[in-house]
């Protein structure tokens, strides 16, 4: 079952990539989806044999395919590690790629490349499924890398367009800086454990906190900075924007619901690890708040609507991660699904307005369609609400999970995270009435052409975009008490019990079990009639691990009654400013964007960042390249063969009887050189060795 | 099998043919039809040889296998020794593996003199897979010298046209670095009293003899490595050579200098492989980060990929003198990957060249047009050349830097930056040349791969993709004898440790009381 589920795609790319020509842009469509449709599928049938197999604790098992290397102590397999917190990436990633490969059909109908759109895009999957499903550190980088290669592709995929080959080669250097700090995390953690599968390292990890923090520290900063790359965190994370070049299918997959979300993962995964590194936790947490703040207030000044949206996912990855790092690993899981949904369906949304408006991106240059296009508009809504964090829509669950969490810790840098993120909440409402605002009300702003000519779009792309909806706005409710839901506090600060699930505390305000067509979440709801000892501990079981003493998601069920409160109410008066100065008095943002020139120009150019960047590494990494060169050619060149060339010459005419001018010089020149050496290690030899 | 002399038979069927293809008479056109004939049948039998060995080889076992031992210079301890261990094996068979698809890459690009083009082919295969195979050092002092001749030829006759130079500035460079490696040898031989190479690894020399040994063979294998800063040669070589001298250039003879490290240095001078492996570690970093650079503001294909083999070869030294199992077993893959991607990309270049005449990166653009499968292909070695898992350029690339890590992590992060910079010239290099506008016509016209271009291609990507996805093969029959090497370098340590390095260590003790006095 999990090889099919990971492997289809696999086959998909393959048949698509060699033989598109044979099978037509039809065929390759056609096998690309189906083959993806049935491993969200398995995904599923797998998504309910390891929650609810194995006696209700869970299924969770891996199955090892074949090695891949082996050197010394170093014994890397290919293996398919599937467990609770796989599972569910596995259903997020092959459901939403599933709803982006259907969509791309009608999207991409007018495109020349269509197979190899497809094909790329279940490369895409087939990297991320192995990299959700991978049960060491080195498999996990392959699939890492592979998403990354594939997501250069696809942002690259227009490649006549200069901007988008930029983007793409942007998107992977970036990345591999990220990368850079992840393999740097993968040899010090195997310096520290001696392997690099997960069970042993998560084993050991107790026992090497205690023997070595300060390596451990390391090791997981390293592993967050390959995070930090993939996540596009503060200070990685320039490529996200640019990435928006690639077709909008992409957007939403890669950059949206997915490969983003890889960064929170491995975080997720290494929950065991990083547990145990508390000043790493608090640098994720850090790194995720300002992120999470910083992002939003880019995105409430941007007019390219694609744009608004990535800065929005930014900003929401920024929740994701201080989440990791107050401990409240299944929030952060959970926003990772219910945004999963939401930001794939503003994404598709996006393109399906894009798409009506015969490719227009500049919200500036819309407006005044939202009859013409009814259910785009419809399902827009249905996103920005989620978004937004409105009621008993999906990211109202998960968002004030979060911040409730983070107000739980109780320490500097999560009272930190929570200020940053509620700031974040109020613009995050604000830019997503702006969007629609703009984009839909108002007056028209396009030419004559172009709104005589907008169309709703196909069938073939709102049905995708119904079941992300769908998504929207009840996995949230759904998935609640599974995955954050608490138990006694009593059993859970019991000694030893850690993973014990207990009776679990029902709040009926928050969960609303309405039934959805999701399959797995009838399942679900029976399991809450069944038994009432459903909670985020025999949800997750082992597969993310809290210190009883970090158990923020405990705790956040206890907070203060304004903390849980005030994220609503942020959330309604952003969406009200929206209303009000993008649709009530539209000269009002022109007004205040003078009035706080400074900051609407440094949020506009979004912090300096790429300015700074290109100075200090683009232009430093080719005038230092320039300057080798030259040092090749003048000095290496210069003293050694030519310049020898050049003396022998002269030379030559004194010693005329001296034959081989070039190999005498040489000879003297590596003479010298060997006496250099010779020198330097007698002087070594006598004074160095003590 | 045992009595087939397998190795004499690899090593001097070329030579053989070589001698065939001397002999064939007739008009010009016929000449040069029979003898490409003669060499790609010679070499594909080779090649097959090569794989039956492989097959044959026993990977439980660290010692020479195929072993052939006569009596050479009797009196004065020289023999005519061959044998194979998992670290040339594999070197064997890719020279042998190399040498047809050169031949095929040269089908229609060489047009004049392609008889004595096809003899210094097979020469040149003959000596390179001889100085694998050669486990005395006399013998390996000539094999390895040999390759000089053929290649000098190759580059100086059938190259650019600034040939000339290239040719001289390659031969003297090696040459020089040669020079010192015969003395070091012959010192050696008076040392030891023996030339055989499992002997001489097998009693390590004083140390104060080992340091000096250790610099002459070093500066021989630096230079055919090419270690920064002595590796200027090589991208003036690569540029002038035919597509098929590239080919050899960076696929097999780059990994001579490799090899001459694990076979000599390190198990010979043990000591003194410790004493300068920190030398070693920052050149090593210095070749990969400035020549990554350098390579970044290249203009000309050839001596783009040309210094990015100087880089990647800094990984090579890198892992091989950490003296750690991930090290050594790394470098040794690295060796193999490098010389499969490098040749394959070089060859990619041969393909625009062989349409267009020019290297000049500015006179392509948008190719992906016209040439979809050969933007395919590209793009695959391209992702291989910058390590991408699942291709071989990962494996190497990552045991070496774990190695690395593991023996300093200064050293290790900063080795790592290579990862990102060799990123950035590849992807550069691929979007000026594949994609973008067509900005030139003539480029825009070109077709894309033929069949005789499919048939080498196809094969080196299999290659890159298997020891990308399944190294073990490989791994598995390396790692005795890397585990043996890493035993003889440690008990060399050892071993001394409490002789000279006490006295090391009283020296020192009484310099310090002099600078107290």
């Amino acid at each position: 079952m999990e090889i099919f589920a990971v492997f289809a795609p696999l086959v998909g790319f393959l048949f698509a990539f060699l033989f598109g020509k044979q099978m037509g842009d039809k065929g390759a469509q056609a096998v690309t989806c189906l083959l993806l449709i049935a491993s969200a599928v398995a995904s599923c049938f797998l998504f309910v044999e390891v929650i609810f197999g194995g006696d209700g604790h869970g299924a969770a098992r891996t199955i090892k395919l074949m090695t891949w290397f082996n050197s010394g102590d170093l014994a890397v397999d290919w293996a398919l590690r599937v467990d609770q917190l796989t599972v569910v990436m596995m259903c997020v990633v092959t459901i939403v790629s599933s709803c982006v490969h259907v969509y791309s059909v009608g999207y991409m109908s007018h495109d020349a490349c269509k197979a190899r759109f497809m094909s790329y895009l279940s490369l895409f999957t087939f990297a991320m499924l192995m990299l959700v499903t991978s049960d060491n550190l080195v498999q996990l980088f392959f699939g890492w890398e592979g998403v990354g290669v594939a997501s250069y592709l696809l942002i690259g995929f227009w490649n006549h367009k200069e901007s988008a080959n930029a983007a793409s080669i942007k998107a992977f250097l970036v990345n591999r800086v990220g990368d850079f700090g992840l393999a740097l995390g993968i040899f010090s953690a195997f310096m520290l454990f001696g392997s690099v599968e997960f069970d042993t390292i998560f084993e050991d990890a107790e026992r090497i906190s205690i023997e070595n923090p300060e390596m451990l520290t390391i090791t997981c900063l390293l592993l967050f900075m390959g995070a930090m790359g993939k996540s596009a965190q503060l200070g990685l994370h320039t490529w996200l924007p640019d990435a928006m070049e690639g077709p909008t299918p992409v957007s939403a997959l890669i950059h949206a619901a997915t490969m983003v979300t890889a960064g929170v993962f491995l975080v997720a995964r290494m929950s065991p690890v990083f547990e145990f590194a508390p000043i790493a936790l608090m640098v994720v947490t850090v790194v995720g708040g300002t992120t999470a703040f910083v992002a939003a207030t880019i995105g409430m000044t941007q007019f390219d609507i694609k744009r608004v949206i990535a800065y929005s996912t930014m900003s929401q990855l920024g929740y994701m991660f201080f989440a990791l790092g107050v401990s409240a690993y299944g929030a952060a899981i959970f926003h990772l699904m219910t945004h999963a949904f939401f930001k794939a369906l503003l994404f598709l949304g996006a393109g399906s307005v894009i798409h009506a408006m015969s490719d227009e991106q500049d919200m500036r240059k819309m407006g005044g369609i939202w009859k013409k296009i009814p259910m785009t508009y419809a399902l827009m809504w249905i996103g920005s609400l989620a978004l937004a964090g409105i009621p008993w829509f999906a990211g109202y669950y998960s968002k004030d999970m979060i911040l409730e969490s983070a107000f739980a810790d109780h320490s500097w840098f999560g009272d930190y995270a929570f200020w940053m993120g509620i700031a974040a909440a109020i613009m995050t409402a604000f830019y997503s009435a702006r969007l629609i605002f703009m984009t839909f009300h108002g007056k028209p702003r396009a030419s004559k052409e172009v709104m005589d000519n907008i169309h709703e779009s196909p069938p073939v792309m709102l049905t995708p975009l119904i079941i992300l909806a769908v998504g929207a706005i009840f996995s949230g409710g759904i998935f609640y008490q599974s995955f954050v839901g608490g138990a006694h506090h009593e059993s859970a600060h019991a000694d030893g019990g850690r993973y014990l699930a207990q009776h679990a505390s029902l709040d009926p305000n928050l969960v609303t079990p309405h039934a959805g067509d999701d399959k797995h979440a009838k399942v679900e709801e029976d399991e809450h009639h069944e038994s009432d000892e459903w909670t985020k501990e025999s949800f997750w079981q082992k597969s993310l691990f809290v210190l009883p003493e970090n158990d923020t998601v405990e705790a956040a069920h206890s907070v203060p009654y304004w903390v849980k409160k005030l994220p609503i109410a942020m959330g309604v008066i952003g969406l009200l400013l929206g209303w009000l100065l993008y649709n009530r008095f539209p000269s009002v943002p022109a007004f205040f964007a003078k009035i706080f020139k400074p900051f609407h120009v440094l949020f506009f150019r979004k912090w300096f960042f790429d300015e700074v960047y290109d100075f200090l590494f683009v232009k430093l990494a080719h005038i230092f390249g320039r300057l080798f060169w030259a040092t090749d050619r003048n000095v290496v060149d210069g003293l050694g063969p030519d310049g020898v060339a050049k003396t022998s010459r002269g030379i030559a005419g004194l010693l005329s009887k001296f034959q081989s001018g070039y190999v005498f010089q040489y000879a003297l020149i590596m003479m010298i050189g060997l006496i250099g050496f010779v020198t330097w290690f007698f002087v070594k030899m006598t004074f160095g060795e003590g | 099998m045992v009595d087939l002399p397998l190795l004499s038979l690899l090593t001097f069927l070329p030579l053989l043919g070589a001698f065939f293809i001397f002999i064939i008479r007739g008009n010009e056109a016929t000449v040069a039809r029979n003898s490409k004939r003669a060499a790609l049948y010679i070499t594909v039998v080779n090649f097959l040889l090569a794989v039956y060995m492989m097959v044959n080889f026993n990977p439980d076992t660290a010692d020479f296998q195929f072993v052939e031992k006569r009596e050479w210079f009797g009196a004065l301890g020289i023999s005519y020794h061959m044998g194979i261990d998992g670290i040339s094996l594999f070197l064997v068979v890719l020279a042998a593996f190399l040498t047809p698809i050169c031949i095929l890459a040269s089908w229609n690009s060489i047009k004049t003199r392609v008889k004595e083009y096809m003899i210094a082919f097979l020469i040149l295969e003959t000596f390179m897979i001889g100085t694998f195979c050669a486990l005395d050092a006399v013998l390996f002092y000539i094999f390895f010298e040999g390759v000089l001749i053929p290649m000098f030829i190759i580059i100086g006759v059938w190259g650019g046209p600034r040939r000339v130079y290239s040719a001289y500035k390659f031969f003297l460079y090696t040459l020089l670095g040669s020079v010192l490696m015969l003395i070091a040898l012959l010192a050696l031989y008076m040392e030891a009293g023996t030339s055989d190479i499992p002997t001489l690894m097998a009693n390590p020399v004083a140390l104060q003899m080992q340091m000096w040994l250790w610099l002459a063979f070093f500066a021989s294998f630096a230079v055919k490595m090419p270690m920064w800063p002595v590796h200027t040669w090589l991208p003036d070589a690569h540029v002038e050579a035919p597509t098929a001298g590239s080919v050899i250039l960076a696929g097999v003879l780059l990994k001579m200098g490799g090899y001459g490290f694990l076979r000599f240095s390190i198990p010979m001078f043990p000591e003194a492989t410790e004493f300068f492996a920190p030398m070693v570690y920052w050149l090593s970093i210095i070749a990969i980060i400035y020549t990554s650079l350098v390579a970044l503001v290249q203009e000309d294909m050839k001596k783009l990929i040309a210094y990015s083999s100087v880089a990647h070869m800094g990984f090579v030294t890198l892992g091989i003198f950490t003296a750690t199992t991930q090290g050594v077993e790394g470098g040794i893959f690295q060796m193999l990957s490098h010389g499969v991607i490098s040749a394959a990309l070089f060859l990619c270049v041969g393909v625009v060249y062989d349409r267009l005449h020019t290297r000049e990166i500015s006179r392509y653009g948008g190719l992906v047009k016209n040439m979809p499968k050969y933007a395919t292909v590209f793009m695959i070695l391209m992702l291989a050349s910058v390590g991408l898992p699942g291709t071989s350029g990962f494996v190497g690339e990552f045991l070496t830097l774990m190695g690395a890590y593991q023996v300093d992590k200064v050293i290790g992060v900063l080795a790592t930056t290579g990862v990102v910079l060799g990123a950035a010239y590849m992807l550069v290099l691929y979007r000026r040349v594949i994609f973008g506008a067509q900005k030139n016509e003539d480029a825009a016209k070109m077709g894309d791969l033929v069949t005789r271009e499919y048939i080498y291609l196809v094969p080196l990507i299999g290659l890159i993709l298997w020891l990308g996805i399944a190294p073990s093969y490989v791994m598995d029959r390396v790692a005795p004898s890397a585990a043996k090497l890493i035993g003889q370098y440690e008990a060399g340590i050892l071993d001394e440790a409490d002789g000279p390095k006490e006295a090391t260590k009283i020296k020192a003790a009484k310099s310090e009381d002099k600078g107290q006095e």
